[in-house]
C-alpha cells in the first residue's frame, strides 16, 4: 500500500546534518538522532568473481574490514555504518553474497565486542533484473534471485536494505543523450516510479520477514548517469540537475510503502526527501571523489546524517590502502560535523558548506535548503506522478532562471538557453497523466516492454 | 557556392530538408557519391565532431545534427553500394560480460557512427564467444571493449585470448575504455589501443585504420 506524502515534514532551517525528525536507532546506533556517523564501503580491486576465485575474494573482504575497522578504532571512531556494495556476480549466486555478509558482520562483532565499536551493516544486491533483455523487472528467474540475494543478506547480517534500482532506465537512458525531459519525465517520475512502487513493497516485506531496516533507494542510474555526463561536457548542467530534480519523484516512493531511511548514499535527490520525510539521510561529496567528481563536494554535507565515500577499491596509496584512506576522511569529516553540533554551531557550518559550493553549478544551487524545501513543497503539492514530476521540473527551471538573474547563480550562455528550452518542452506537456502516458508509451514502443511496469495508458 | 560545400553547412547547421535536397541536387548532376559523401556530409560532421570536442556543442544538438547527415546517407547510400564503395571501417563495440554500464559505450557508439564508420553494437554482458561470433560474422576492422567495474574489466583479457586462439587477432585490432581502464592495463592486455573518452576514440579508430591501410598498401 502506497500512502502519499501531501506535506513536507522539514522546513528549511530544521534541514541539518545529523538530525532528522525521525531518527532510527538499532543495537545501540542511532542514525540521524544529532551526529553524524561515517558511513565506508569498499570493493574489490581487478579480478574475476568467480567459485575458483572465492577464497581470495573473502580474504580480501576481510582485510578490507579489518583495516578499515582497526583505523576507526585507532582515530578514537565509535560508530561507524559498513556498506557492502554487492557485485553481480555476489548477487546472481546469492550464496557468495551472504557468505561475505556474514563474514563482514563477523568481523563488526568482533570489533564491538573487543574495541566498543558499535557499527550496522547496509546491504546493496544489484538490480540484476536488466540481465534479462528486455529487462523483466516483475516475474523470471532474475527477479527471484534478487529477493533470495536480500533475503540471505538480511539473515546473514544484513541491518539494513538497499539496492540502486533502474527501472525505467530503458526510456531515461537515451533520454539523457538526447537531452529530451518529456522522456526523463516518462522514464523517471512514470515508469521509475510504478517500479518503485513494486519492487519496495517487496523489499519491505523482506525487510518485516527478516528485522532488517527497510532503508532506500537512489536514483544512481538517472541522476549520477547525467550528473557525470554534464562533468563531461556532453549534457548542459542545468539539464542535469532538473533531471535531478525529477528523479526525487521516483525515490519517494520507497518513502511511501515503507522504507524508513537511511537513503542511499549516491542519491543527491536525499536532501529533498528528507524535507519530505524526515527520514535520515546518507550521502556523500568531496570525499567520495575516489569514485566520482561532482559539483557538489561540499553542499551535500549540510544533509547527512550518514557521510559516505560511495566506494573506493583496494588499492595501495602512499599512506596506506585506499579503504583505510577513506575512512579515515570520513572520521574527519564527521569530527567536525560533530564538533559544529556540540558547539551549537551546526546551522553555521551548514551554511558555509552551502555557501561554498551554490553559486558555481546549477547542481550545487538546487541543494540550497530554500531551494531543496521549494521542490520538496513543490512534489508534495501534487498526488499524480505525473504531476509531481512536471511540477518540480517547473519549480527547477523557475528556480534556476530566477538565482542567475540576481547574481546567485552562474550559468554560461550556453547554458542559459537549455533553461528556455526545458520551458517550452515542459509548456508542450498534456494537461492529464494518462494522455502523457499514452503519447510516451507509444512514442518507447520499441525501448521498453510496458508489461512490465503495469503503468495504466487509458481510463 | 560549391554545392559539396553547401552540403557540408547544411549538415553542420542540422538542417535536415536542406541537405536531403542538395544532396539530391548533387546526384542530379553527376557528381560521384563518394565525393559526396567524403567533400559534403562527412566535411560537415566533422566541423560539428571539432565543436563538440572544444566544447562548443552538446551532445543532443551534436545528435540533431546527425538527422541531416543521416537524410543525406539514406539517399547517398545505395549509390555507395553500386559503386563498390569502401566503408571508412566498420566496429563492433560491447560492453563485456557481466558488466551493465552502457552509456559511455553508447556514446562511443554514436561518435563512431557520426564519424561515418558502421557500427555493430552488441549490447551490454556481452560474453568472450559472442564477440567471437560477431568477428567472424561481420569482419570488423576493429572491436571495441567497455567495463566499467574492477571485476568485469578482467574478461577483456579473455576476449583477446579468445580471438588469439581462433586465429583471428590478426585480422582484428581491439580498443578498450571505460572508468577503471588506463593505458597501462591496455598494454598489459595487449590490446591496441585505449581511448579515456568518446571523442578521442574516435581519433584512436582513425589512426589505427590510418596505419593498418598505410601497411597494407606497402
Ligand atoms: C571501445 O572503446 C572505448 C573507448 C572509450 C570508452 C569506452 C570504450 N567505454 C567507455 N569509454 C569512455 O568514453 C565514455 C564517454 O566519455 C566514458 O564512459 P563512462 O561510462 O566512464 O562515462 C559515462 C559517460 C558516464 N558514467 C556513468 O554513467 C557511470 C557513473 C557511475 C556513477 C555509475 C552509474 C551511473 C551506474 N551504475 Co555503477 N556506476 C559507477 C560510476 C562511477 C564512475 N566513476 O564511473 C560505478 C562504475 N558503478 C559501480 C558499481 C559498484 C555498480 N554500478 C552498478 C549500476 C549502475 C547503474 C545502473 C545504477 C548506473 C549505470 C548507468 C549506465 N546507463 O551505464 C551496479 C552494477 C551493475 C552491473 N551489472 O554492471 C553496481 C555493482 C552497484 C550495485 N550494487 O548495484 C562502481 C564500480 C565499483 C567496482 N568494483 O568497479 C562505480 C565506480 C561507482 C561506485 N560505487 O563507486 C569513458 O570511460
Amino acid at each position: 500500500m502506497r500512502n502519499r506524502f501531501t506535506t513536507a515534514a522539514l522546513d528549511s532551517g530544521a534541514l541539518l546534518f545529523g538530525t532528522a525528525k525521525f531518527p532510527l536507532t538499532r543495537r545501540g546506533v542511532t542514525i540521524g538522532g544529532g551526529s553524524v556517523i561515517p558511513e565506508i564501503n569498499f570493493t574489490l580491486p581487478p579480478m574475476d568473481v568467480e567459485q575458483g576465485s572465492m577464497e581470495e575474494v573473502k580474504k580480501i573482504y576481510l582485510e578490507m574490514i579489518d583495516s578499515v575497522c582497526r583505523r576507526a578504532v585507532e582515530l578514537h571512531q565509535r560508530e561507524i555504518i559498513v556498506e557492502f556494495e554487492l557485485l553481480p556476480e555476489m548477487t546472481l549466486n546469492p550464496v557468495w553474497g551472504e557468505e561475505i555478509t556474514a563474514l563482514l558482520q563477523r568481523s563488526l562483532e568482533e570489533f564491538l565486542d573487543r574495541d566498543g565499536l558499535q557499527s550496522l551493516l547496509r546491504i546493496t544486491p544489484v538490480d540484476i533484473r536488466e540481465t534479462s533483455k528486455p529487462p523483466r523487472r516483475r516475474e523470471g528467474r532474475e527477479v527471484d534471485t534478487l529477493f533470495d540475494a536480500f533475503r540471505r543478506c538480511a539473515r546473514a547480517g544484513g541491518d539494513m536494505l538497499s539496492i540502486e534500482s533502474t527501472g525505467g532506465k530503458e526510456v531515461t537512458d537515451p533520454s539523457i543523450i538526447a537531452g529530451d525531459l518529456r522522456g526523463i519525465i516518462f522514464g523517471a517520475a512514470i515508469l521509475g516510479s510504478a517500479d518503485m512502487e513494486y519492487l519496495w513493497e517487496q523489499i519491505c516485506s523482506i525487510g518485516k520477514e527478516t528485522g532488517s531496516i527497510p532503508a532506500g533507494d537512489t536514483a544512481c542510474g538517472i541522476g549520477n548517469t547525467a550528473m557525470i555526463l554534464a562533468d563531461q561536457g556532453y549534457v548542459p548542467k542545468v539539464f542535469a540537475t532538473v533531471v535531478r530534480a525529477v528523479t526525487a519523484v521516483r525515490s519517494l516512493v520507497a518513502y511511501e510503502v515503507g522504507a524508513v531511511g537511511p537513503g542511499k548514499d549516491c542519491g543527491y535527490e536525499n536532501a529533498i526527501l528528507k524535507a519530505i520525510t524526515g527520514f535520515p539521510m546518507s550521502l556523500e561529496g568531496k570525499s567520495a571523489a575516489c569514485a566520482h567528481f561532482s559539483a557538489i563536494g561540499n553542499i551535500a554535507g549540510a544533509y547527512a546524517d550518514l557521510w559516505s565515500n560511495e566506494s573506493v577499491q583496494q588499492v595501495k596509496l602512499l599512506s596506506g590502502m585506499a579503504p583505510v584512506v577513506s575512512m579515515e576522511q570520513l572520521i574527519y569529516d564527521c569530527r567536525l560535523f560533530n564538533a559544529a553540533v556540540n558547539k551549537g554551531s551546526a546551522g553555521d557550518l551548514r551554511d558555509l558548506l552551502v555557501d561554498s559550493d551554490a553559486l558555481l553549478d546549477p547542481q550545487a544551487f538546487i541543494l540550497r535548503p530554500d531551494v531543496v524545501r521549494s521542490l520538496a513543497k513543490a512534489i508534495v503539492a501534487e498526488r499524480e506522478d505525473y504531476g509531481r514530476g512536471v511540477r518540480v521540473a517547473w519549480e527547477a527551471v523557475r528556480l534556476m532562471k530566477d538565482a542567475a538573474s540576481h547574481g546567485e547563480l552562474l550559468i554560461s550562455d550556453r547554458e542559459g538557453s537549455w533553461l528556455e528550452r526545458m520551458e517550452l518542452e515542459l509548456n508542450g506537456l498534456p494537461a492529464t497523466s494518462m494522455q502523457f502516458v499514452s503519447e510516451e508509451t507509444e512514442r518507447w514502443s520499441d525501448a521498453f516492454d510496458c508489461t512490465q511496469y503495469l503503468v495504466e495508458t487509458h481510463a | 557556392m560549391d554545392l559539396l560545400q553547401d552540403i557540408a553547412l547544411n549538415v553542420q547547421s542540422g538542417y535536415t530538408e536542406k541537405t536531403r535536397k542538395a544532396v539530391e541536387q548533387a546526384v542530379a548532376e553527376g557528381i560521384p557519391a563518394n565525393d559526396i559523401l567524403h567533400k559534403g556530409l562527412i566535411a560537415g560532421m566533422n566541423v560539428v565532431a571539432e565543436r563538440f570536442k572544444t566544447g562548443q556543442m552538446f551532445l543532443p544538438e551534436v545528435l540533431a545534427v546527425a538527422g541531416a547527415m543521416k537524410a543525406g546517407m539514406t539517399i547517398v547510400r545505395p549509390l555507395l553500394e553500386m559503386t563498390n564503395h569502401e566503408s571508412l571501417g566498420k566496429i563492433v563495440i560491447g560492453t563485456v560480460r557481466g558488466d551493465m554500464h552502457d552509456i559511455g559505450k553508447n556514446l562511443v557508439a554514436i561518435m563512431l557512427q557520426g564519424a561515418g564508420f558502421d557500427v555493430v553494437d552488441l549490447g551490454t554482458d556481452v560474453r568472450a564467444d559472442k564477440f567471437i561470433e560477431a568477428v567472424e560474422r561481420e569482419h570488423p576492422d576493429i572491436i571495441g571493449m567497455s567495463a566499467l567495474l574492477t571485476t568485469t574489466m578482467v574478461h577483456m583479457k579473455g576476449v583477446i585470448e579468445a580471438l588469439e586462439k581462433k586465429n583471428l587477432r590478426e585480422k582484428v585490432k581491439v580498443i578498450i575504455g571505460g572508468a577503471p581502464i588506463s593505458r597501462n592495463y591496455a598494454q598489459e592486455i595487449r590490446a591496441d589501443g585505449y581511448a579515456r573518452d568518446a571523442a578521442t576514440a574516435v581519433d584512436l579508430v582513425r589512426t589505427l585504420l590510418n596505419s593498418t591501410r598505410a601497411t597494407a598498401a606497402v
